[in-house]
């Protein structure tokens, strides 16, 4: 059997000046027509030579952190930008679902919406005839068809947008973390939606940071680290090398997502020094959050899991009230622990950054691992064994002498 | 079974296979960019009516009343509308196809279609515009009992729609794909059409000029040949065909310069846009 897509020496460049200053202005251009290139203009490869073959009815999960390259991957893919050199071979037609809803207007009503929307993904008219009725019942948006799409809540919206791209016939299918956004329920729905669309047959090729929705979507996957092609074998072995491959430092610099809010530097301060972090000693998370456009008002979490996967520490920050980081740009965050309570042992951090009206979820993702260490304190009689305990507390010990 | 091939664009060509493909988003991105732009008017899709009648009234009041304007010798507001129409077309295609591809930059970074299909359909949205102003254009020509030769009709009028399309689509095209590399045209292009209005013989005959220079200019515009090829339709002047053969020869050759620019650099527009 043919493979449906061979990916064969794939790279994509990027120039980091252009990256960050997304447009040239033609002030720059007219005083200086005839300059070179700029020698500080660094090239910035998204994409190295990626070489990988997908077989029809195949189920691929790509994972790997931000700017490991996962999104020029699937645009390259789906022919939104081409590489710069190397070639891909597809033998069936691609869609891609970068994003829900893209085409949707707000002065337009569901009903058209739902037409222009599927034209642009690739639907015939008489395809979106056909499919018209299960579109809308699968959206239950069908008592507002008529309605503008402005006066929908963002998640009709959603629901709407999914309900379209759910009924995309293509061979192959590029899904890019549509399930970040929308409410539990609707990420239920999209989930159960996807899985039967692999077991229809179909090539799914899907990329998310969620572990989970990876491993029970995917059997096989690419592990994509910094441009380079780490890993492509079964999906439980890739998590695996992606959780080991966590940096040794203590400062976590991400290239920022493009159009949507993400954080672009996570900071740990540690008692210690490096990633080891001294029980009952203080600790600092500094946090830098990048917002292309104003935010309804942001919502900022963070989890410590221990290394069996397990949340220990919930901590959050809202917008009530107070307009917190809402505008445009970058803005720092921190938070301290004075005298963090953790046990011994190996604990990483989640991040989730969304939009407090909107519920819309931005980004989750992990990082920072770090080691709690037990420093100056006094060791039980048989010294500090692993896993006896995650958290530590002080109690008054009391003993009563006679025995009853 | 299809097969294809993504790589880098190595030889150029039009594309023409997968436009005709992709054709349903011609109606549907027109059909939107109409809905839209009348949506929440209370007067609607009228408006595409009254903007050249006020336009006319406007320029009839100024032009012929107050500054006493050859109009080739029929009524100024018949002459004032027969350019304001392909005038329309082409200042109303131009705008919506140079910034056609900065207002739908958020479609183009998130799923592929051919690109030369966003400022086509802007075009055709100044289309639809242009047939609910023939509504005006023929009450006014009842209004004013305005003989009109049909032969000339059937001839003139399409060929001078279809000069005006070319030239607007090549110019379109050009600036869209400059505009998604250099913003500085948003802040242009006003300025550009404002005075490509006093450039162009809309409000005034071509005979106003002796300068030799200027008439050869006239000649090699091809919104200037259109205008003079619509009203002709009614002045019963002859029409200047060398002129109509250079302005044709001009709006092909903008149309190959547009094209080829967009064709080039399309491939680059979701990492500038």
């Amino acid at each position: 059997m043919k493979p449906i897509l061979e990916v064969q020496h794939i790279s994509k460049q990027f120039k980091i000046g252009a990256k960050q200053e997304s447009y040239l202005s033609l002030r720059d251009f007219i005083a200086n027509p005839f300059k070179k290139k700029e020698k500080d203009d660094k090239l910035f490869l998204a994409l190295d030579d990626i070489n990988f073959n997908v077989f029809p009815g195949e189920s691929i999960g790509i994972i790997g952190r931000n700017g490991a390259g996962k999104s020029t991957l699937l645009k390259i893919l789906s022919k939104i930008t081409p590489p710069t050199s190397g070639k891909i071979i597809c033998r069936g037609r691609i869609a891609s679902l970068l994003e829900v809803g893209t085409g949707f207007h707000p002065e337009l009503t569901g009903r058209e919406n739902i037409y222009m929307n599927g034209s642009i993904l690739g639907m015939r008219k008489f395809e979106i005839d056909r499919h018209f009725d299960s579109i809308v019942d699968f959206s239950g948006v069908e008592k507002f068809l008529d309605t503008p799409l402005k006066r929908y809540s963002s998640g009709m919206q959603l629901r709407l947008a999914f309900a379209v791209a759910a009924f995309l016939e293509p061979e192959i299918m590029i899904i890019d973390e549509v399930l970040a956004v929308g409410d539990a329920e609707f990420q239920k729905k999209c989930l159960g939606k996807m899985d039967e669309v692999s077991k229809s047959g179909r090539t799914v090729l899907f990329v998310s940071h969620d572990m989970s929705a990876i491993s029970t979507l995917t059997k096989k996957s690419i592990f994509l680290d910094k441009g380079k092609l780490k890993e492509f074998t079964s999906t439980p072995l890739v998590i695996q090398a992606y959780s080991q491959n966590f940096h040794q430092t203590n400062v976590h610099n991400l290239l920022p997502a493009t159009d949507i809010p993400s954080v672009t530097k996570v900071e740990l301060i540690t008692s210690e020094g490096g990633i080891l972090q001294g029980n009952e000693k203080p600790l600092v998370i500094n946090f830098e959050v990048h917002l292309p456009f104003d935010l309804m008002g942001m919502a900022f979490s963070l989890q410590i899991f221990n290394y069996l996967n397990q949340p220990v520490i919930y901590n959050w920050i809202f917008d009530e009230g107070n307009s917190l980081k809402r505008k445009k740009g970058t803005h720092k965050l921190s938070i301290k622990y004075d005298k963090i309570k953790l046990y011994q042992g190996n604990y990483f951090i989640r991040v989730h950054l969304a939009e407090t009206v909107t519920k819309r979820k931005y980004q989750q993702f992990d990082c920072c691992p770090f080691e709690v260490v037990m420093i100056d304190k006094i060791a039980p009689l048989w010294g500090w064994q692993n896993n006896v305990c995650q958290y530590t507390e002080h109690g008054k010990w009391s003993s009563i002498n006679k025995v009853i | 079974m299809i097969e294809y091939e993504i790589a880098p664009q190595k030889k150029f060509s039009l594309g023409l296979k997968e436009l005709w493909h992709y054709r349903e988003l011609f109606y549907f991105f027109t059909w939107r960019d109409v809905k839209v732009k009348y949506k929440q008017a209370a007067l609607g899709i009228l408006w595409a009516i009254l903007q050249p009648l006020i336009m006319m009234i406007m320029f009839t009041l100024i032009f012929s009343n107050a500054l006493n304007v050859n109009s080739d010798g029929i009524p100024y507001p018949v002459f004032a509308l027969s350019g304001l129409l392909i005038w329309n077309i082409f200042s109303n295609g131009l705008l919506n196809s140079a910034n056609s591809m900065v207002t739908n930059a958020n479609i183009i970074k998130k799923i592929y279609f051919p690109r030369l299909i966003i400022p086509m359909s802007a075009i055709l949205t100044a289309l639809v515009d242009f047939v609910f102003a023939l509504i005006i254009y023929v009450l006014v020509l009842i209004y004013y009992h305005q003989d009109v030769s049909i032969l000339k009709l059937i001839v003139y009028l399409p060929l001078s729609i279809l000069i005006t399309i070319i030239t607007t689509f090549g110019l379109g095209t050009f600036l869209a794909a400059l505009n998604v590399k250099f913003r500085d045209f948003q802040y242009v292009l006003p300025f550009m059409i404002q005075f490509l209005l006093f450039a162009n013989p809309v409000l005034y005959s071509t005979k106003a000029f002796n300068n030799p220079w200027i008439n050869a200019v006239m000649k090699a515009n091809p919104i200037a040949s259109a205008i003079q090829l619509c009203r002709s339709i009614f002045t019963g002047q002859i029409v200047d065909w060398q002129a109509v053969a250079t302005g044709s020869i001009v709006a092909i050759l903008l149309l190959i310069m547009g094209v080829y620019t967009f064709r080039k650099t399309e491939s680059y527009f979701a990492d500038l846009a």
